[in-house]
């Protein structure tokens, strides 16, 4: 491929970030072309390169772009795609540090405001810790550092959670003294068939939101003729309001390890990623070292690696994450073909949520029961992961999260993040299971439980819904795209004036919505409606 | 390859197995709307205008892309069709300036009752100056409605040269070189494949822009002249559209088999050496 790159030389800063990364390039000489293939066979690496790039230089130069370009035989146009898809990547020059302020539902709640010279965030998965940053230190020694916990860990599970604040999530033989890896061992000895055998039977569901069999996922990937098989973990939570995965990777990264461990055994991977969201450093570094030690006492004997999101919610999608490792812009893909078939690199994977991954290790061990992480945040007493069996009612999971603040009425609870829905308070009741909360047209989702006292500003909240789906629309079909946009238009003026044509607009929303869920390409453009709908019709958020 | 049986609007039809939905309607006759479709072109299946029911599927599917099954039972005008085709006409429209579209668009716009005006004046559009940076074409991305079409055409598709992609993303997605350099500093070799795919008027030969500017672009004078390409030995079919006695574009039919509709800088410019164009001539 003849790159044409004009933007000037990179610094010899930027070039050592790519270099670290890829190793030196070789001695040029202009008469004949070494390496093509091997080069365009590196794609893949184009976000790892950036995040290289950035976390060195603070943002990501022309000169430096083209000059990963040059090293991985991407066309610019291509790569600056990439790069101003993702929102952390700078393409503008910017200081040695970046602030990111959480000014989503639960942040906002808690009274966050972004200040100026920081960067506004959508939901950074620290809503038990909210208001919440992140500050990203830029340079040599790149360091990301969360808010805090003001709290250690809390326990309120018994067997998801069961280790977490009780082992060192930083020691495999901390772990090993827990029953680590006995699942692992009990596996290999089974054998994969009947180890899918006891998925199934386990009828597990996929924990990420969708709900699929696992074993059927399993088995379907077992199954398929074509090499490799790729398993992909999918930790990138981004479900505003949602924390489990965070909680369970910092805490226990070697149940997340184990549970990739046999899954692959099962399913006959060859390779597996853990794809991690930008924002939860913590959670990458401990995955990352988890995976060092398990491979080098042997229990790990296939490739692993972790990926790096670098914001985007729709990489949450399974097919636009594997588009993300494959170093492209985060777009979803039609489905069929379903990624069991063709996905990562269009071979047959199994991408499964880390949650549903633990589950796997209980299952093995027999000790399986069908409970299930909710993220209970907004204005409750103390936010949190909790652990409860599937069906437990709403109110009661509320009451563990020590219930309202003094004082207080309850307005509201939004299941399942911005892709969910709200229940009003005389549907409290409502068993947190899967066909539970479908009688009352709810859905658990990715498990967040954002709860809305009296005195909480609605009208804000479904304001920011309807600007985090705008801002996080890939932009790729109409519907979507539009849509997305359309909607926050219209919701901000009835908002602003009441007493305005109120009708019309309802039902222009209500059109857009159903075009959105009937002919948009992803699950994100299908449920981008659902909050602002339930918002209007079952809180009626314009009358009160 | 074997032949699949499926239902169309309660009609049996046949269809070749690895065959799409829209090539089977097609084969039916029956007008499907398309925006980001293309024959020469690998479907991308973004613009959502050609979605029809399948039965059992949970969501509308785009009939470009899918391909035939056995059985399938599909729905071309159905209600729920109709609206999501309507509200993405009236979505596109509302944001975009479509009057350059084709005739058969407006048609459609009409058919499913689009009025793009109902979602208010006071709404976000792509409206932008036009990018002039070059004497060959113009890339005006008021009209663009990101159909990725001319990223294909400058890509694997045709010419393998990829200097365009998409950039941003949501409702700030865009059609851009690397960090929006102009035409000159890019990886653009002026073949003017992505003017031949776009079906919205956002990329125009300069010629037809400065006459549309000058208002003395004229459809209705026009003859379209075929002939051959005389500058190598590949023998690309041209089209000449002459307005009073001068070239003013270029074009190739898509169904040619030597072009597929793609030309060369030579092909598609060198036309200005016919007529000596210009103070220097």
């Amino acid at each position: 491929m003849d790159i044409r790159t004009t933007g000037g030389p990179a610094t010899a800063e930027e070039m050592a970030a790519v270099d670290g990364l890829l190793g030196e390039p070789q001695p040029a000489d202009h008469r004949v072309v070494h390496g093509g293939r091997a080069m365009r066979s590196q794609r893949h690496l184009l976000l790892p390169v950036l995040h290289a790039i950035q976390d060195r230089a603070g943002w990501v130069s022309r000169g430096a772009l083209e000059y990963a370009c040059r090293r991985l035989s991407i066309p610019p146009a291509e790569a600056y795609g990439v790069v101003t898809f993702y929102a952390r990547f700078a393409p503008q020059e910017r200081g040695p540090v970046a602030l990111h302020v959480c000014d989503d539902i639960a942040c906002m709640l808690a009274g966050a405001k972004v200040v100026e010279g920081a960067h506004g965030a959508p939901c950074l998965g620290l809503c038990d810790r909210a208001p919440a940053t992140l500050t990203e230190r830029f340079g040599e020694a790149y360091e990301a550092v969360q808010t805090p916990a003001r709290e250690a860990a809390r326990q309120p599970g018994s067997r998801l959670l069961r280790r977490v604040g009780v082992v060192d999530p930083d020691s495999i033989d901390s772990y090993l003294q827990h029953g680590g890896f006995a699942a692992l061992k009990l596996a290999r000895e089974m054998g994969p068939a009947a180890v899918i055998d006891e998925v199934t039977r386990s009828k597990l569901l996929g924990r990420g939101g969708a709900a699929f069999p696992t074993g059927r996922k399993w088995q379907s990937v077992a199954d398929a003729p074509v090499r490799p098989h790729y398993l992909v973990c999918n930790a990138d939570e981004s479900e505003p309001g949602t924390f489990k995965d965070r909680v369970l990777m910092e805490n226990d990264p070697f149940a997340l390890v184990e549970g990739m461990a046999i899954a692959a055994f099962a399913t006959g991977c060859e390779k597996g990623y853990v794809y991690v969201r930008d924002e939860y450093p913590l959670a990458r570094r401990r995955v990352g070292e988890a995976i060092a030690q398990a491979r080098e006492r042997g229990y790990v004997d296939f490739e692993v690696e972790v990926r790096r999101g670098a914001g985007a919610y729709i990489c949450g999608e399974e097919t636009a994450l594997f588009n993300s490792i494959e170093g492209k812009r985060g777009e979803p893909r039609n489905k069929p073909p379903f990624p069991v078939e063709a996905g990562l690199f269009g071979k047959p994977t199994l991408p499964n949520n880390v949650e549903t991954l633990v589950n796997v290790l209980d299952i093995v061990n027999g000790e399986f029961a069908d409970t299930r992480l909710f993220c209970v945040s907004g204005q409750v007493l103390h936010s949190g992961v909790y652990e409860v069996a599937m069906g437990t009612p709403l109110r009661a999971l509320i009451d563990l999260a020590g219930g309202l603040l003094p004082g207080r009425t309850m307005r509201a609870v939004l299941l399942g993040g911005a892709a969910g829905s709200f229940i009003t308070p005389d549907q409290l009741d409502v068993p947190l299971s899967f066909d539970g909360t479908r009688a009352i047209g709810a859905t658990l989702g990715s498990g967040a439980v954002m709860v809305f006292d009296d005195t909480a500003d609605m009208r804000q909240v479904l304001l920011r819904i309807a600007r985090f789906f705008r801002d996080e629309s890939c932009g790729q079909c109409v519907p979507c795209r539009v849509g997305t946009a359309r909607q926050e238009e219209i919701l901000e003026r009835m908002l602003q004036s009441p007493n305005g044509d109120g009708r019309a607009d309802v039902m222009l929303l209500s059109d857009i919505a159903q075009a959105m869920r009937d002919a948009s390409i992803c699950g994100l453009g299908q449920t981008a409606a659902n909050a602002i709908a339930s918002g209007l019709t079952q809180l009626k958020v314009l009358n009160g | 390859m074997a032949d699949v049986t499926l239902t169309i609007d309660g009609r049996e039809v046949q269809a070749r197995e690895g065959s799409t939905i829209l090539d089977a309607c097609r084969r039916m006759r029956i007008d499907t709307p398309t925006l980001c479709q293309l024959d020469t072109l690998t479907p991308v299946n973004v613009c959502r205008v050609c979605v029809v029911e399948l039965e059992g599927a949970r969501v509308l599917v785009p009939a470009c892309s899918r391909k035939v099954e056995a059985g399938m039972k599909i729905r071309t005008d159905s209600e729920r069709v109709r609206h999501s085709r309507r509200l993405v006409l009236e979505l596109l429209a509302s944001s975009v300036d479509m009057s350059l579209c084709s005739p058969q668009v407006r048609g459609w716009m009409d058919r499913y009752g689009a009025a793009p005006g109902r979602f208010g004046k006071q709404v976000a559009t792509v409206a932008q100056p036009v990018k002039v940076d070059n004497d060959l074409y113009v890339r005006d991305y008021s009209r663009c409605i990101l159909c990725y079409k001319c990223v294909e055409a400058c890509g694997v598709d045709a010419q393998n040269t990829f200097a365009i992609g998409v950039a941003g993303r949501g409702f700030d997605a865009h059609i851009s070189t690397e960090f929006d350099v102009g035409l000159p500093d890019s990886a653009c070799v002026y073949c003017g494949n992505c003017i031949g795919v776009c079906p919205t008027g956002a990329l125009m030969f300069k010629s037809e822009h400065d006459m549309r500017a000058a208002g003395t672009w004229d459809e209705s004078k026009q003859t379209v002249t075929e002939t051959v390409c005389p500058y190598c030995g590949v023998g690309c079919m041209l089209e000449l559209h002459v307005q009073e006695n001068s070239i003013v574009k270029v074009t190739s039919p898509l169904d040619h088999s030597v072009t597929s509709g793609h030309l060369c800088v030579k092909g598609r410019f060198g036309f200005e050496f016919v007529q000596r164009r210009g103070a220097k001539g």
